[in-house]
């Protein structure tokens, strides 16, 4: 892993006598894209203003490249922000709206235009120098507002959901822009959003966050198939999470059947919970099965089938290639490598809490 | 049928707002010094008007003090909107609604307690405190006409400017004032006509001898009427007319 470039240390914020972050530990390296992903009310933008300067933490320290910047103001950090709803400078052509910050840093003419120039190829948009904001579509300001950013060389660059207001397409057209930007320009990301499907596509790391304690750091595979909580499993894709009993090492009892799986260490007969993904779910011949259900639900879903079946009590999520109609005797199979064991939460705010997304 | 009574009923209703300023516009051009007949088209009233060293006075004391009292009043009231603004719901409500009962309240109690308030501190009447009165009255025009604007602008490129390095003051005076200009600029037009057209407020808090357009048409009107008046009160209207259609527009110029 690369050199350390951020470091919160413990940094509690509430507002109005309500706890945003609980003394929150995250550590950032140089180069890296970091995505902080939770739903509304995680902390998760709180955590990004910390970062940017514009809010202060209540106790804690925000540590960039070795030096403490907890009471920096944002106009004098070493980073810059792209914000949610662009915030471009209405009145201000896009030249003058790039041009901005390094007319602050008292930069050439010359210098400030080339960077401009050089700005507007990376994000696409050659020739719109005279433009003004308002003229341009939402995806297009999106860029200007990133090319603004960056044109003042910050080492560390914080995106606050910069896709929420796109529609579906060209998000996941400035998606693999924002992958190119990155590895162009070697500047570290902090990327927040709700969105999992976006976190997992871009990030390095991704931080889950909820009600104010990070949830779990990892790799995008790590956190979709190795979730280590509830909150985790369910808030990243879609899957079924099953109360059950861990028997043994190697074997699990999964509403009443027994079931080989890979984790070890969590001792004899201890309730635990299980995340089984929806396209891990076999389905075959009741004969076959380890378990038997009926499928009681449905749905084309284009790439795949999404069905439910009735086994043992719970409804199975499924998603297969092979569709079994409503009301068919099925079989169940897991391969033992997809089952994936959890501890259960020990306090209450580890608990997944209801997810409204 | 239908669309032609409309039409006449729109006519009647601008005949009578309007028939009594055309009458007296028609007047100030009629070279008869009676009223009741027309002696031919002449800019004699005009002509004389302007050789007329009292009301010249009058006038540039009018226009000092509308341009003065609207300045003031544009800076004071721009500078509250942004503190209103960044108020709790609840202040700010109060605030406004004490910033608009002035705007309700009688011209002639506004005079009045303005007077006597001057009288108290022993102040001399003149100039200055005709100024004074016309800031008092503006500020609340000002208020009304940036606070929507205020409301609009979007915090985040605040925070973007700071972001890129600029001080809170560049932040100021780059991005958030730009911003609120159509406000601030139609808020000093209002106050402008504002204080061009008042006469209550100016009676009670000037001083003698000192006169603005309005208290002069009053004086001389007391002496009897003269042609010279119609001309004046014309011009006043035309003017105010002018300020009240470059209100009206400023906003939309920016929005196109």
């Amino acid at each position: 892993m690369s050199k350390e470039l951020i470091h919160l240390d413990s940094i509690s914020k509430s507002f109005d006598g309500q706890m945003i972050l609980d003394e929150l530990d995250l550590t950032i390296h140089e180069n890296e894209f970091v995505t902080l992903l939770g739903p509304s009310g995680c902390g998760k933008t709180t955590t990004l203003r910390i970062l940017g300067g514009f809010a202060t933490p209540d106790t804690g320290k925000v540590i960039f490249d070795g030096k403490d910047i907890t009471n920096v103001p944002p106009n004098k950090r070493p980073l810059n922000t792209v914000f949610q709803k662009y915030a471009l400078f209405t009145h201000m052509t896009i030249a003058e709206n790039i041009a901005f910050g390094l007319k602050i840093k008292k930069k050439s003419k010359q210098y400030i235009n080339d960077k401009i120039h050089y700005a507007l190829k990376l994000v696409n948009l050659d020739g719109y120098e005279n433009r003004m904001p308002d003229s341009l579509s939402g995806g297009q300001q999106q860029r200007i507002a990133i090319a603004r950013a960056i044109v003042n060389e910050p080492r560390l660059l914080l995106l606050d959901e910069p896709l929420g207001a796109l529609d579906l397409k060209l998000r996941q057209e400035m998606q693999y822009e924002l992958i190119r930007m990155k590895n162009e320009l070697g500047i570290t990301f902090v990327y927040v959003t709700h969105d999992q499907e976006e976190a997992l596509t871009m990030s390095d790391t991704i931080v889950v966050m909820n009600q104010g304690y990070i949830q779990q750091i990892g790799s995008p595979e790590a956190i979709y198939n190795e979730p280590e909580n509830a909150f985790v499993a369910d808030f990243i894709g879609d899957s079924n999470i099953i109360p059950a009993i861990m028997v043994e090492d190697k074997l699990v009892d999964i509403l009443g059947t027994r079931f080989a799986c890979v984790d070890t260490g969590f001792g004899r007969n201890k309730p635990v919970d299980v995340v089984i993904r929806p396209e891990d779910v076999e389905l075959v011949t009741p004969a076959d099965g380890m378990m038997q259900g009926v499928v009681t639900h449905l749905i084309f879903k284009g790439v795949h089938y999404e069905m439910e079946v009735l086994a043992g009590g719970f409804e199975w999520l499924v998603h297969s290639t092979a569709m079994w109609p409503v009301g068919q005797a099925v079989g169940i199979r897991v391969d033992p490598f997809n089952i994936q064991i959890m501890n259960k939460p020990e306090s209450e705010d580890e608990e997944a809490v209801a997810i409204d997304i | 049928m239908k669309t032609a009574a409309k039409k006449i009923y729109i006519a009647f209703i601008i005949l009578f707002l309007y028939a009594p300023i055309g009458t007296l516009m028609v007047l100030s051009f009629n070279a008869s010094k009676t009223r009741a007949k027309w002696g031919g088209f002449t800019l004699k009233w005009y002509i004389d008007l302007f050789h007329n060293e009292e009301i010249l006075r009058a006038l540039l004391n009018t226009l000092l003090i509308a341009f003065f009292s609207a300045l003031a009043a544009t800076i004071i009231g721009t500078i509250a909107s942004v503190a209103m603004n960044g108020m709790k719901r609840r202040t700010k409500s109060i605030m406004m609604g004490i910033t608009n009962i002035p705007m309700l309240n009688a011209e002639i109690v506004t005079g009045i307690s303005l007077m006597l308030l001057y009288i108290s501190f022993g102040m001399k009447f003149g100039i200055g405190t005709i100024l004074l009165s016309h800031i008092t009255f503006n500020i609340p025009y000002v208020i009304l006409s940036v606070m929507p604007r205020m409301k609009q602008f979007n915090p985040s490129t605040y925070e973007a400017a700071l972001d890129l390095g600029a001080s809170h003051t560049t932040a100021f005076f780059k991005i958030v004032l730009p911003d609120l200009f159509p406000g601030i600029l139609s808020g000093f037009l209002m106050a402008f006509t504002m204080s061009l057209d008042d006469f209550i407020i100016t009676h009670f808090t000037k001083g003698v001898g000192v006169d603005t357009l309005s208290t002069k048409i009053y004086t001389e009107v007391k002496k009897g009427i003269k042609p010279e008046m119609y001309a004046l009160s014309t011009l006043i209207f035309v003017t105010v007319l002018i300020l009240l259609i470059l209100v009206n527009r400023s906003p939309d110029k920016k929005k196109s």
